[in-house]
């Protein structure tokens, strides 16, 4: 298969890369540019691990061809830690419990982080339809859930 | 009074867990590295005629393939596992060859070109035939398909004079899936020829890295200290990765060797689904004799634990069961017998709660069965019956102050209050009278769960303590941090005995070839053990640091008090010097070793194998829940509105990490009840990813409400117990229970999905 061009903005930096149209999103951020904070659960769509922000939108980076990619702006965890230290939500996560094994946490925080920016004191039963798609196996959820709304108070203040 | 534990603190992982940085398997990369991908087994059963890989060893960036014939050392790990399949294939996840490719995708490729010829032979796959059978073997070295040292039983009183004393006997049976751990990060295996000892170097998803080093050295008949085990940060674990990162380190190691280079093997979910082990599919068949009043009389149970072809743990697990059968009851008459079962499906192993979650659905259904029948309350029957002090346990165990602490029956008594139980039974009657669409249930169960190995193993473990130049400690124990939080409670430990603080802990991954075996991280023991070996290291310490700083403070050693990071004289605060200070001292001035390894070993438990009498655990834990349920009667929908559970788990090192275990574990155990199972037709898996296999969302989660009753008991490190798999076992009868509260309907075969609750049966079977 021919490999085409494409231009990429992952956190703030522009890329230039040669890939082949059917890699996946998920393979080009993890493989090609070393975004490793994206996870691969099951390839499929289904759990949620290798979530990343695509033009404002959450996707599924194994669902997201390099083709449909182009020129897209990409936002992974990796961005979310700044001069000033770890992002509230980051931080939210580690202060309610709601990190275990944390596989599914770079995908559960950037659900939160789109999810916060649409609604800014979003109710327990709005927090549950913003991370429906994240699977989490070892938290049972609750203390995400506390995570978000302890999130959602550290950024309206 | 505590500083650092009985504390919610945060967990020490946290920060590169939140920014991406953590290193799980996947995540490791090394130069030249090769990337391996296994060919399964086409057959349920089947005879190997041949294997050609001539079509694959052609494709370019294919460097390396082997088959069985290319194993250096013995071709059978622990459990029977063939590293990869020789004459027969014993189930359609049994590897028959393994390539080595420049690419994923290449490797992909030349799997597809390996062409293996067949001759199918029929599978066995009904339980109940394979241990009737003892002409048709899945080992054929064997007389019958009973797994080796899997019978377990346990004998009280006489079963058969108990039974003639009842008033009514119920018998029932009761039934159990394959399920899927389910962690998010499916296995991988990195494997690195070592070139300074002539041996391999294993990193990945391990969660027992001696085990699999000591397999590895076994196939590869190489010395066990050649082999050296990392484990990465581990995506979930429950159990779970151990047989398939087994089979996959062996296959890496070989290939490794061969090749020189780097070996990367990354499991697809559908492989993970296919090769990792399973919980043991159950077969419960309960006699169950009470007085009129409810007492119970005699328990007989024989259950048979499916085990597919190959088998690490039946004979542990149905130990483990074989304790428990009678739950947390006082019977005087008891017959219990556990046998595994190899067939040619997937096979059973380690799933949180061992034994447990299956057994409990078993107990925990009939006497709620028993209740209804006496037309007494569920509650008020396990009242009745539940272990207290001057009781005896079906090991015949005795319960009382000195002994074995009885909490059961002021737990069951403050959940039901908590969560109103007799008021909503009595009001979800009323509703239901009125209401046809739509059905309320309220449902109870109860547990008594042995803390530790017990009678498993000798439940030691290991840790060492390093302090350096600045003050900070390091820490690495045998067992692993697989995300429970194992590393911030033993580092809260240490805190704690050394009277320093937590920010000063910094945690290495276990590596085989730095720290003894102790055993594997299992059995709810990563606190319990490990955090007594944590104790002991920090104990060595603080006596070295003491002894130095009586001779800088001009005092007796006895006089010096460590605590908030300072050192100083118990009456007089101006003989004062700090942690920093007093460390400078020990290294530069006088050379000490400030590195201490702390060794727990609590001694076999005494155990008669012809009766089960005798110490099986040194203590236990326990646990109460009540669910609440309402149930669709048009779509057989049954939603979990609210959980509540108590437990007494002992003294909570980090609270909010216990009840981090408590919700995981009773999510799972939600995800049991409702939804998960393996289905298989003819041997084959219908399920084998997140679509069709399915695990609870956030969207599932009902509301819980947990309470911990802290019950004073000696036995643990500041009397902290068992809680990793305590959370798991008390969903399913709840719901069942709840269930038949709801709607006259009992069902004794998990999970409730919508064909059994509204058909009250599987299509699929």
């Amino acid at each position: 298969m021919q490999k085409i061009e494409i231009n990429l903005t992952v956190n703030q930096r522009s890329y230039e890369l040669k890939v082949k149209p059917n890699k996946r999103l998920l393979d080009v951020l993890r493989n090609d540019l070393n975004f490793t904070g994206v996870k691969e659960g099951c390839g499929i769509g289904e759990c949620g691990a290798c979530t990343v922000i695509m033009d404002g939108e959450i996707v599924n980076s194994c669902m997201v061809l390099a083709g449909q990619a182009r020129d897209s702006e990409i936002i992974t965890v990796e961005d979310l830690e700044s001069e000033n230290g770890l992002h509230p939500i980051q931080k939210a996560f580690i202060d309610a419990g709601a990190v275990q094994c944390g596989f599914c946490t770079p995908g559960m925080i950037l659900s939160t982080l789109n999810l916060l920016k649409e609604n800014s004191n979003p109710t327990r039963s709005e927090i549950k339809d913003g991370l429906e798609g994240n699977f989490c196996r070892c938290t049972g959820y609750k203390q995400i859930i506390d995570a978000v709304e302890l999130a959602a108070e550290m950024m309206r203040d | 009074m505590y500083n650092e534990i009985k504390k919610s603190q945060n967990r020490l992982d946290g920060y590169e867990k939140v920014t991406g940085q953590a290193k799980f398997g996947a995540d490791l990369n090394f130069g030249h590295q090769l990337y391996a991908k296994t060919v399964y087994s086409e057959y349920p059963r089947a005879e190997i005629v041949s294997i050609d890989i001539s079509e694959a060893e052609k494709l370019e960036g294919v460097v390396d393939i082997i088959t069985y014939e290319d194993i250096p050392g013995e071709n059978e790990m622990f459990g029977r596992f063939p590293v990869l399949a020789a004459k027969e294939v014993k189930y359609i996840g049994d590897g028959v060859a393994v390539v080595a490719a420049k690419s994923k995708e290449t490797a992909e490729k030349a799997v597809d070109l390996i062409n293996v010829e067949y001759k199918e032979k029929q599978p066995l796959f009904n339980m109940k035939k394979a241990y009737n059978s003892k002409d048709d073997l899945v080992h054929t070295d064997k007389e019958d398909n009973i797994i080796e040292h899997s019978h377990h039983l346990m004998r009280k009183g006489n079963i058969k004079e108990g039974l003639q004393k009842a008033d009514v006997i119920l018998e029932r049976t009761y039934y159990t899936p394959f399920v899927d751990q389910a962690y998010i990060e499916p296995e991988v295996i990195v494997t690195i020829p070592d070139p300074y000892r002539e041996g391999i170097e294993i990193h990945g998803s391990i969660q027992n890295p001696y085990s699999i080093r000591e397999n590895v050295a076994k196939i590869m008949d190489l010395k066990i200290s050649q082999v050296k085990v990392i484990h990465s940060t581990i995506g979930g674990s429950f159990g779970g990765k151990d047989e398939s990162v087994m089979l996959m380190a062996a296959r890496t190691a070989i290939l490794a060797k061969r090749t020189d280079r780097p070996i990367k093997m990354v499991l697809t979910r559908e492989e993970s689904m296919l090769e990792s082990c399973k919980r043991h599919a159950y077969e419960l068949n309960y006699k169950i004799g009470a007085k009129q009043d409810g007492t119970i009389v005699a328990i007989e149970d024989e259950v048979y634990t499916q085990g597919g072809p190959y088998n690490n743990k039946a004979m542990f697990a149905n130990w483990r069961g074989s304790v428990h059968a009678t739950g947390p009851y006082r019977v005087e008459n008891v017959k219990t017998d556990y046998y595994g079962v190899y067939t040619n499906t997937i096979y059973g192993g380690a799933y949180r709660g061992f034994s447990a979650p299956q057994t409990v659905f078993g107990s925990e259904s009939l006497i709620d069965e028993l209740a209804y029948e006496l037309d007494i309350s569920p509650k008020e029957i396990r009242l009745k019956n539940c272990l207290k002090e001057g009781d005896t346990f079906a090991t015949g165990q005795k319960f009382g102050p000195g002994e074995i602490p009885a909490p059961l029956a002021d737990i069951i008594e403050g959940v039901c209050e908590h969560s109103d139980y007799e008021e909503k039974r009595a009001e979800y009657k009323e509703f239901n009278n009125k209401h046809n669409e739509k059905k309320k249930g309220i449902g109870i169960s109860c547990t008594i769960r042995g803390a530790g190995l017990g009678g498993e193993g000798i439940d030691t473990a290991g840790a060492t303590l390093t302090i350096d130049q600045d003050g900070s400690i390091n820490l690495i124990s045998d067992l692993t941090e697989m995300g429970q939080g194992m590393r911030t409670a033993h580092s809260q430990i240490a805190a704690e005995t050394l009277g320093v603080s937590l920010e000063r802990f910094t945690f290495i991954n276990t590596d085989t070839s730095i720290i003894m075996d102790g055993g594997p991280t299992v059995a709810s023991r990563g606190t319990l053990a490990g955090g007594q070996a944590v104790i002991e290291a920090a104990r060595k310490l603080k006596e070295r640091l003491k002894k130095v700083a009586s001779k800088k403070l001009d005092c007796k050693k006895e006089d010096i008090v460590i605590g908030n990071d300072l050192i100083y004289h118990k009456q007089n605060k101006e003989k004062t010097i700090a942690f920093e200070d007093l460390i400078e001292v020990c290294l530069n001035d006088l050379g000490i070793s400030l590195s201490a390894q702390g060794w727990y070993n609590p001694g076999p438990e005494e155990l008669d194998e012809e009766t089960g009498q005798g110490k099986a655990y040194p203590t236990y834990v326990y646990g109460c829940a009540v669910t609440e349920i309402t149930v669709d009667i048009k779509t057989g929908k049954v939603n979990v509105d609210k959980i509540t559970a108590g437990y007494d788990i002992g003294t909570p090192i980090n609270p909010q990490q216990v009840k981090g275990q408590l919700y995981g574990g009773l999510l799972q155990g939600l995800g049991y009840s409702l939804m998960e199972e393996f289905e298989q037709k003819e041997g084959y898996l219908k399920t084998d990813n997140f679509d069709d296999y399915l695990i609870p969302s956030i969207k599932d989660m009902p509301d819980i409400d947990i309470k911990l009753f802290d019950i004073e008991d000696d036995f643990g490190p500041y009397g902290a117990k068992s809680v990793g798999e305590l959370g798991i076992e008390l969903v399913a009868p709840s719901v069942t229970n709840a269930f038949y509260d709801a709607t006259g309907r009992r069902i004794r075969e998990i999970p409730l999905n919508l064909e059994r609750t509204l058909l009250g049966k599987s299509l699929s079977k």
